[in-house]
């Protein structure tokens, strides 16, 4: 239930995004994400964008794992 | 970037595996409080990646399971109004109640439709101006801002046609409950990822305070919940009791303040019923007056007498963490996602039927 995907925008029109759900298109109402950008990747829960990803803290968390591995 | 694969990679999660060995030092209890969460941990093979030290324990976040007897056999009579049409997320459709289900209704020409989005019911209510369009409102803080939204275009848009069903739970409240009970020994919280977009991880902080518990806020992908099963673990081993954000690519300490806006103008707090649980104060989400003409519980009879749980049904239980499923006396003999006896075995982030479809 509590499922989101993380997706990448295409295109906006009028606060729905047209994303890219692993190779699958979709639409989602991103009227919650202010300042959501083409390129951006955004979490879809129930056909609504609920959060932007972000990418620096993408790096960092990997980074971490990456040095506990070593 | 896509922020799936990267965070897939089986030989970090060897590595991280190995690490979780190395500093499990006694037997920990964790409680993965989201079902998404006991999804990822079985559909990834984490369980079998863990040393035997580690026990998981599912918790209370599935939002179908949680959800009262009472309140599914409103559903289920409100799917036999007159000119109605009920719109439902799927989960819901074979939860049984006392004397149906609206898998049952729907077979016996009930209009119930199943959506992927709560968008779709009030594109119904526009296309079926004749016809009362239901929603059936369930889940947590990831999603009541989602039905919150509807409500209000619903509200733009003037609809005299679309209604409500609430039945919208709070997840911190739960857990308080569940430390309160003390039926279950937990030593560490994997707190839900995505409900915690919305609520931030402030949220726990008075769990870590007061029930000296640890927290830590985690994704779903395999290295996301290694990686938090490694921060509980280190947090136990040094008697911390610290809320810590693994997430942090989706989850910050405050949270997402525009969802939370949406929930809070059109939903209050209000006693709710969970199954397991019991009653739980401020627990749950119930329309403002303002939106009251929406409110399904406001404008329909939800009468169900002789509404009760099945008592073979273990799923009260084992949404505590106080039994696992395979302790169940029903399970995998005669219920069965085919002839499920009680939520838990039907909704797929259910832990019945996740350890059914898993065999663990």
């Amino acid at each position: 239930m509590c499922l989101a995907i993380p997706a990448k925008i295409l295109s906006i029109k009028h606060n729905i995004a047209r994303v890219d759900m692993g190779g699958v298109e979709r639409h989602a109402d991103i009227r919650m994400l202010g300042g959501a950008r083409t390129g951006d990747y955004i979490l879809v829960h129930a056909g609504f964008g609920i959060e932007k990803v972000h990418p620096e803290e993408a790096k960092k968390t990997l980074e971490i794992i990456r040095e506990m591995g070593k | 970037m896509k922020f799936i694969d990267e965070f897939r990679d089986p030989r970090l999660a060897g590595k991280l595996a190995e690490k979780i060995r190395k500093i499990s030092l006694r037997r920990v209890n964790l409680m993965e409080v989201c079902g998404t969460h006991t999804v990822a941990v079985f559909r990834h093979g984490l369980k079998d990646m863990l040393p035997p030290g580690i026990g998981l324990l599912s918790g209370p976040g599935c939002p179908v399971c949680v959800t009262s007897q009472r309140d599914i056999d409103s559903m289920i009579k409100l799917a036999g109004e007159k000119r109605v049409i009920i719109a439902t997320f799927g989960d819901m459709m074979k939860v049984p109640g006392t004397f149906s289900s609206l898998e049952k209704e729907k077979a016996l020409g009930r209009d119930i439709r199943v959506v992927y989005s709560p968008s779709e019911s009030l594109a119904m209510a526009r296309d079926n101006p004749g016809k009362k369009v239901i929603f059936l409102g369930i889940g947590f803080e990831t999603t009541s801002p989602l039905i919150a939204s509807c409500v209000l275009d619903a509200e733009r848009m003037d609809f005299k046609n679309y209604f409500i069903l609430s039945s919208h739970k709070l997840v911190p409240p739960a857990m308080r409950a569940l430390m309160e009970k003390g039926e279950s020994k937990i030593d560490g919280f994997l707190c839900p990822g995505h409900v915690s977009v919305t609520i931030g991880s402030d949220a726990y902080d008075f769990i870590s305070e007061k029930y000296r518990i640890p927290c830590v806020v985690a994704g779903f992908e395999p290295l996301d919940v290694l990686q938090g099963i490694y921060m509980l673990l280190r947090q136990v081993n040094r008697s911390e009791n610290r809320v810590e954000i693994q997430y942090t690519r989706a989850v910050s300490r405050k949270g997402n303040e525009h969802l939370r806006k949406l929930m809070d103008e059109v939903f209050e707090k209000t006693d709710v019923e969970w199954r397991g649980l019991g009653v739980i104060k401020n627990s749950g989400l119930r329309l403002k007056r303002k939106f009251l003409r929406f409110d399904a519980r406001s404008n329909f009879d939800m009468k169900t007498p002789g509404s009760r749980e099945n008592k073979k049904c273990s799923c009260g239980e084992i949404l505590k963490g106080a039994k696992k499923p395979f302790e169940c006396k029903l399970f995998a003999k005669t219920c069965k996602p085919e002839n499920p006896f009680g939520p838990c075995m039907v909704s797929t982030e259910g832990a019945c039927a996740t350890y059914y479809k898993y065999r663990a």
